[in-house]
Parts: C-alpha cells; structure tokens; sequence
C-alpha cells in the first residue's frame, strides 16, 4: 500500500545525513501491478489491463513527485495535517435543517416508504 | 495448565447534542426515516461539515472525567469504506491524533465486600460520526436506506488491554456506562444503540506474548457481554487444545443461541487507508476552555464515594451501590440532606434494603421512584428520634409507597403508630403480660432464655407493636429480676 511503503522509503531516506540534496530519486519507487489491482478494489474501480498499466504509470509518476519531497530535510520542522496554518471552526448546537426529503428523493433511482432503495447488501 | 484471558473494549457512546456533529440536522430518536438527513448527511456533490461546538464539550468532558490528556491540537481523518449506509464512501473520524488521549477508569468487580478493585487504562478516545441504517427486510430484492442516523455524534472509547475476564469486561463496561450518564454526555440507550460494544478478546498462556484476538462486534446489553465473551473464550481454548490456530477474525454474537460466529476474516478486512480530512482543519483545544468545561463537571463518582466513606461512615461497597447511577447519588445526597449527616449510614442502609428490594420488584429506577428522597428522609428522622421503631417504619414505609400519605409524619399520625414511650403504661402492660403468662414465667425461671422471647412477643403484641422493643425488653428483665 502506497502509506506504507512511503513510510519505509521516509525511514530509508533519514538514514542519511541531513542537508544532503538528491537530484534523482534515491529508491525508484513503484508500484506493482498487483498494487494497482488491489487499490482500485479497495476504491471499486473497475480498470481493464490497458487502464491499469496507464494508471500504475500514473502513480508511480505521483510517486515521483513525492520522493522529492521526501528527500527534502524538515529537521525540526512540526508536522502538519494541512497546507494552511488555520484551526477549525466551530458551530453552535442548533438545530437549522429542515426536512427536504421530498426534494432529495426525486432525484434518487429508488425509493420506497421514505427509504432510498440499493442493490441488496447482506453482510 | 491454566489459561489466561486478555479483553480489550471498544465503547461508541452517542453524544448527547441536538443536531449532528458536522451538521444542523436533528439527531433525535424515532423519526421517520429519511426526515432528519440533509445535503450533508446524503453527501451531496460540494457540501461542507462544520464542526459541533458541543460535540467536542462532550469529548473533553469525558477527557477530564478519566484523567486524561485533552489533545491541545486534534486532526479529523476519513476511514475510507463503501457501504450504502456510508453516502460518502468515507466515515470521519480520528486517527492518529485523537482528541482524548490516556486516562483510565477504575473498576470494581464482584459483589459486596469481597470485590476487587482494578484500573482499566484507556488507549484514547475519538469523536467520529455514526453511519445511516441499512434494513434488509425485503424491498424486491433491494435493501432500504435510511440516513437519519448517519451523521450523528460519537464517542469512540478504546481500553488497553486490560481485563482479564467476561466480569471484569463487565464490570468495565457498567462503570463506563454509568460515567458517560453521570458527566451528561450519553443517555445510555442500548436498546436504541446509544451505547454498544466491540470486545477483542485472545487467550494466552500466563506469561505468554498475546495470543491471536477476534473481535466481538455490537454487544448492546450486558447479559450479551458476558455470554458472549464466555463462549468466545471456551470456543478458543478448545480450539487451540485441539491444535488449530486461532485465525484473527471479526465475529458476531447470536443471543438466539448464544454463540458467536465468524462475520468476516482478517484476509478480507478492510483497508480503510485513513488520510486527514482536507475538508476539516484541526482542532484546537486551548486550556482556558478546558478549564471552563472543567468548572461545570458535576463532583465525579469516584470522588463522591470517598466522601461518603468519609463523612457518613459508608463501607466500600455502600458507597459505589449509591454511586452506581447519578440518580442513585442525587437521591442519596438529597436524603441525607434532609435527614442530616449523622443519619448518613441508616439513609443508606433504608435505601440499599427496603427501597431497592421494593424497586427491583417493580423494575423500576429510582428516579422513578414513588417515595421521595425528602419523604425517606422524614421517615428516617422518625426513627432516629425514636417516635417510631424499625418495624413500625416498615409499615410506614409501605403506606408511603403506596400513596397513603404525603409524609411519614401525616401516616404515623393517622394511623396512630407513635410510638408507646410512656414508662408507665408500658410498665401496666409488662405486668398484664406477665399475669397472663404464668407458665412462660416458670420456664424462664427455669432457665429457658426462650420462654424470656415469647414474654417479649406478647408484650410487643399487647402495644400492636408500638412499644420500643427495647424498652420492654429492659422492663421485662427487671420485673422478672434477671
């Protein structure tokens, strides 16, 4: 999986000395076709064996990008879940909606007795 | 060779806002499906959550309940599945920086003197939103979706593992129960699913790494908790006795009967690849709100049961019966406000017997209770002033529970049940009895102590039982000169 094995690749990466800058990828990552099967499953993409072989040029070329990235030295530098340095906003407990399940339910496939219909699920 | 049982818990307790935790659309129970989902909850094409203010109260509440550590900066991250309950392919949760982090509860396990105490640490505690309903009764073949409860605030609570038996994951589980009513933030449900249960649960030789864990899903009462995870474990050492290996697996209770059986394995589990939420920047908790959230929190059970032991003499045990439930405190304390704190053991003793024997016949809480915290109280200070006896106040006990009067003073009057304490009259009875029971006389002269009992009873009798016992018994003596 793509988490994972950036995170091995981060922890190869560190084992060299800070400040020292890459100009190609240090560990050619890629992905396995098998990798790109197994990820569009888990995202329910159907890929033909055209699609996937496009697709896992596509990520590995992601996967490029991000090498680079990780080759840069961020030493002390806090990590961050977002690109901007903003806290979250918060709304008070109030109730503001109105039902429109009318308006909501024209547009679905299938309903029935205020329920949205779906192929049959069972686990 | 002995087995060792190893239990960790996963509790989703549902918070007690109005509206859902990224959205103002009303969570309450009942609706008519569909009616309480809007543009966010179905997760229509260029919506937003805003987070709930009182969402992340409820979490920090709880934080500060366990002794844990509130994240000053919390990130909100997508658990990626598909299900059609799940109208975004994602859930929002929290993942690697949860908003409550550490803490612990501690337990005790067993019944009256006996138990045990023992402290369950917690791993954490994450605010997350619940998925719709799927309802598989049969719509032509199709499944129903009803997204009313998709959206709905959470509270993941996840133990170490720490327990050590089915009582123990129990006893967890109950104390659990009982906080997240106490501090306000859950109503405790379980049959509407406000309060449910994963246990994880692994057998192992002591002193043996942790053996292979499946995970029971959805206990939602704890007669099922118990059942469950008993079988699970016997399940599990006659598997390994008998050489297979256990498999890590997620399982389901059946109470029909009373097994557990494999939902679905770890080779299909699911990868949810959690990555922060863009559409969620991170949440910050700064000390000055911890500390106003702080000063709100009602005095916890745990610090209430030393007051009890300490102020009013309480046992152990006394004082976590009447601090198993905030109801169960609030009329204790709103007792032995009225009765006063030297009557702080016999409020206790009055509520633990005859109240609670009374209300578990009927199947009833105490807040339901018939008889009033300050009614008891008043029935109580009767005895401890001696207008009437034990047994007198149980009649007195059972007209208030059946509404015969509005105080214990109003029954003892009408009734006339005060108390005979007049040592003259009680003297012209003893000696009426006496007279009448020549030969229960000769007998205790002749040294049967049980004949002295039988006196004792028939003067008791004589009074219709409004004498103090104690009193006749001392006249008793002195007449007979023993």
């Amino acid at each position: 999986m793509i988490t994972y094995r950036a995170r091995r690749f981060r922890q190869q990466t560190a084992l060299f000395p800070s400040g020292s800058t890459l100009s190609t990828p240090l560990l050619a990552m890629s992905l396995s076709p098998e990798d790109i099967s197994r990820i569009a499953l888990l995202s329910r993409i159907e890929l033909s064996p055209t699609e996937l072989e496009t697709t896992r040029d596509q990520l590995n070329g992601i996967l490029g990008f991000i090498e680079q990235l990780q080759a840069v030295d961020t030493t002390g530098i806090e990590p961050m879940a977002h690109a901007v340095d903003v806290v979250q906003r918060l709304r008070p407990d109030v109730v503001t909606e109105t039902d429109r399940r009318d308006d909501f339910q024209a547009v679905a496939p299938e309903t029935e007795a205020g329920l949205y219909l779906v192929p049959r699920v069972v686990e | 060779m002995n087995w060792e049982v190893v239990i960790g818990l996963e509790t989703h307790a549902q918070l007690q806002t109005k509206s859902k935790i990224f959205s103002g659309s009303s969570i309450a129970f009942g609706a008519e499906p569909n009616v309480q989902a809007n543009a966010v909850d179905i997760a229509l094409p260029g919506v937003l959550p805003v987070l709930n203010r009182e969402a992340v109260v409820c979490a920090i509440k709880f934080g500060l309940a366990v002794g844990a550590t509130i994240a000053p900066r919390s990130v909100f991250a997508r658990k990626n599945y598909f299900y059609p309950d799940l109208p975004k392919g994602y859930q929002i949760s929290q993942f690697e920086i949860p908003v409550v982090q550490g803490g612990g509860l501690s337990i005790r396990v067993g019944a009256g003197d006996t138990a045990t105490e023992k402290f369950v640490h917690l791993t954490r505690a994450h605010l997350e939103e619940d998925a719709g309903k799927s309802l598989h009764e049969d719509f032509h073949g199709k499944s129903g979706i009803d997204l009313n409860r998709a959206g709905t605030p959470l509270l993941e609570i996840v133990t170490e593992p720490d327990m050590r038996s089915s009582a123990e994951a129990v006893a967890y589980a109950r104390a659990l129960h009982a906080l997240v009513q106490w501090i306000g933030i859950c109503d405790g449900n379980m049959q509407e699913g406000s309060f449910r249960c994963d246990a994880n649960v692994s057998v192992r030789r002591p002193g043996e790494p942790l053996g292979t864990r499946r995970e029971i899903k959805n206990l939602n009462s704890f007669r099922f908790m118990q059942q469950a995870i008993d079988f699970e474990v016997q399940w599990q050492i006659n598997e390994i006795t008998e050489g297979r290996a256990i498999r890590q697996a997620t399982v389901l209770f059946d109470p029909d009967t009373g097994e557990t059986r494999s939902m679905r394995s770890k080779e299909d589990a699911h990868d949810y690849r959690y990555f922060p939420d863009p559409d969620l920047l991170p949440l910050e908790i700064g000390a000055d709100w911890i500390a106003e959230v702080e000063s709100g929190l009602p005095e916890l059970p745990q610090a209430m049961q030393a007051r009890f032991q300490a102020e009013y003499g309480l046992s152990a045990y006394d004082a976590a019966i009447l601090t198993a439930s905030r109801a169960m405190a609030d009329y204790y304390v709103a007792a032995v406000a009225v009765a006063g704190g030297a009557n702080g053991k016999a409020v206790a003793n009055w509520i633990m017997g005859e109240l609670a024997a009374r209300l578990n016949k009927g199947d009833m809480d105490v807040a339901a209770s018939p008889i009033s915290a300050a009614q008891l109280a008043g029935l109580i200070q009767r005895i401890a002033d001696n207008t009437i006896s034990n047994n007198i106040a149980k009649k007195v006990f059972e007209a208030l529970w059946n509404g015969e009067g509005k105080s214990a003073d109003e029954i003892i009057e009408k009734q006339g049940l005060k108390q005979i304490t007049d040592t003259g009259a009680i003297e012209a009875l003893v000696d009426e009895v006496l007279a009448a029971n020549q030969k229960s006389v000769e007998e205790f002269r002749a040294g049967k102590e049980k004949a002295f009992n039988a006196l004792v009873g028939q003067a008791m009798k004589a009074t219709k039982g409004k004498a103090n016992p104690q009193q006749v018994t001392d006249l008793l003596r002195k007449k007979l000169g023993a």
